[in-house]
């Protein structure tokens, strides 16, 4: 410690003035280079977050002024049953889409993983429809599922059963909708492999060492070191579900057809916001749907210190 | 030798499972291309054809004139080469001061800048219409453009996490040799993190390529619509036409293909690095 000190303590006055000026110039720079962010961050976030907060307490409207009438958007929510709907569908989606993706995106990780033959066109066949375009991937699957001409039904057929009408099917409608997304899973089984393979291969020879069978170096080697990337796109992966707009409103011609069966939450948000102008409604749900992320990643990194391990704690 | 045995069984079982699931993702392109060659009474047939008999493309001359797919496709490629051009000025530049300069303020605004990746973007959406239309641009492609020349804040984590793993002597060594700090970043710095750069900048291409809220929300005037906007209209309003639209959903796949199979490495390491060390 005071060797230290002693060795940082000026010789030269000169000196102690260049590392100041350098320092001064680190500031200057420094601000430089960050300013288009310091101005991005103010004008396109900080300052719409602020004003979002309060439109959502007034009832403004790009036709009306609109007044402050505090939390009434808020209660008016509650008792709006096309809302609830709408928390349902796309609550009904996440807790389908998110589990499948990570159980079929670690297991095609995994099986690529195993080495086989032709690996990288694997990879880059998974990877294909993440390149589709979301609109041109609706209108794709559309025509895939359409009852009467489309390719699943035909395939079905084959095999003796008769599809269902699919996305017009109140019922079939929401798990279409689940199919499709699952079709564009290749990024996460991108992250995945590149997570498998960061797991050093000394692991796996310990425990042939120990007679471990596949099953159990899969549960006590492979899974809990995968558990950190399994995690990201735990959290990604619901954060973008609750974003789901794209897919169903091109499905849907923006109607959430049918019986509101794939009005989803930003849908409606959309709908109130820039269909019937309720500004101040429209950002009382944007705020409620913040609030609802926030608390959902919240949670999963709470409980994360009990289920995420990284290497080398 | 069982071991082995072992082995060999389990790869054939992964290659047979690998195989359907192959059959899954491959089939809907296979369905769309062949969709696009077909004729009207073709594609009203059930039980479905693979094949195309005879292969036309006159889908294709429609779309490009009916669609009007040229307008569009010039409207989308303008709005996308600006704002990734906008997206590798800044962002480098922005991620560069937050990992080699110290500065006061600097970690409070980099904390900030992480926390406003979760805001979602519904949340700002009106506010920012609002501004917009006062500023009037809507109808215009600027509120598409304009923002990417300010840092996204995602792409700015990324490359500084990118900056941080270059040497400081690199910086020092420049500076001795009487550079200044812009020529420095400029000319040694930037050189370093292409591949960051370029990752970032494929991201953004793609979002940009691919955006539907944002156009929906500006685009007012059919003139200024960019594909996905065109397409889904025209969807709305000719929900039949599907050798039409599958051509157009061809056209629309195939500029990001060719781009995914030259920039192969930089798309696969772009999304393993920010899904690892993100």
């Amino acid at each position: 410690m005071l060797k230290e000190k002693v060795v940082s303590e000026p010789i030269f006055p000169q000196a102690k003035a260049k590392k100041n000026k350098k320092l001064g110039d680190d500031a200057l720079y420094g601000w430089l280079f960050a300013s288009p962010w310091v101005i991005g961050l103010l004008v396109f976030f900080l300052i719409p977050l602020v004003s979002s907060l309060y439109f959502s307490l007034t009832t403004y409207g790009i036709l009306q002024p609109g007044e402050f009438v505090g939390f009434q958007n808020y209660k008016d929510l509650m008792s709006d049953t096309v809302f609830w709907k709408s928390i349902y569908n796309t609550v009904y989606f996440v807790v389908f889409f998110v589990p499948l993706s990570i159980f079929f995106g670690v297991g095609l990780a995994m099986l690529l993983n195993m080495k086989v033959k032709g690996m990288s066109v694997y990879r880059t066949i998974f990877f294909l429809p993440t390149l589709v375009p979301s609109v041109a991937m609706a209108v794709l699957w559309m025509w895939l599922l359409n009852p009467g001409f489309g390719l699943v039904n035909g395939m079905l057929d084959v095999i003796g059963i008769q599809g269902p009408a699919w996305l017009g099917s109140e019922t079939w409608s929401k798990p279409s909708l689940i199919m499709m997304s699952l079709w564009g899973i290749g990024q996460s089984v991108v992250i995945y492999l590149a997570g498998l393979n960061d797991i050093p291969q000394d692991y796996y020879e310990a425990g042939d060492i120990d007679g471990a069978n596949w099953f159990d170096k899969m549960r006590s080697i492979t899974l809990p070191l995968l558990t950190p990337v399994i995690f990201f796109n735990l959290v990604m992966g619901i954060i973008g579900a609750f974003q789901q707009f794209t897919l169903p409103y091109t499905m849907t011609g923006g109607r959430g057809t049918p019986a509101d069966s794939m009005k989803f939450y930003v849908m409606y948000l959309y709908d109130n916001g820039f269909k019937f102008f309720k500004m101040g409604y429209a950002s009382a749900m944007a705020w409620i749907l913040f609030v609802i992320v926030i608390a959902l990643t919240g949670i999963i990194f709470y409980t994360s210190k009990k289920w995420v391990h990284y290497q080398g704690e | 030798m069982t071991a082995k045995t072992n082995k060999t069984v389990k790869k054939s079982a992964a290659q047979i499972f690998l195989l359907i699931a192959s059959v899954f993702f491959l089939a809907p392109f296979i369905w769309m291309v062949s969709t696009s060659l077909k004729a009207l009474d073709q594609v009203y047939t059930f039980p479905p054809q693979w094949i195309p008999s005879p292969f036309v493309w006159k889908n294709y001359l429609d779309a490009i004139d009916y669609i009007p797919f040229f307008t569009f496709l010039s409207n989308t490629v303008i709005i996308t080469v600006l704002s990734t051009l906008g997206v590798v000025l800044t962002s480098p530049l922005v991620a560069y001061s937050f990992a080699k300069f110290n500065w006061k303020g600097r970690d409070t605004l980099f904390f900030i800048t992480i926390a406003v990746m979760m805001i979602p973007g519904q949340v700002t959406m009106i506010p920012l219409f609002l501004m917009f239309a006062k500023l009037d641009w809507i109808g215009t492609s600027l509120p598409l453009i304009i923002p990417a020349f300010f840092g996204v804040p995602f792409y700015i984590f990324l490359l500084r996490q990118f900056f941080l793993g270059l040497p400081n002597e690199l910086k020092d060594a420049a500076r001795i040799d009487g550079a200044g700090e812009f020529r420095t970043y400029w000319q040694i710095m930037l050189p370093l993190a292409k591949s960051a750069v370029l990752a970032v900048g494929l991201f953004q291409f793609m979002a940009a390529w691919t955006d539907f809220i944002g156009p929906l929300l500006y685009l007012t005037e059919p003139d200024s619509y960019t594909l996905s906007l065109g397409l889904q209209q025209f969807q709305s309003q000719k929900g039949t036409e599907w050798g039409l639209m599958m051509a157009v959903s061809t056209m629309m796949t195939v500029p990001i293909a060719i781009l995914y199979f030259f920039l192969q490495k930089t798309f696969i390491q772009g999304i393993t690095f920010s899904g690892i060390k993100g």
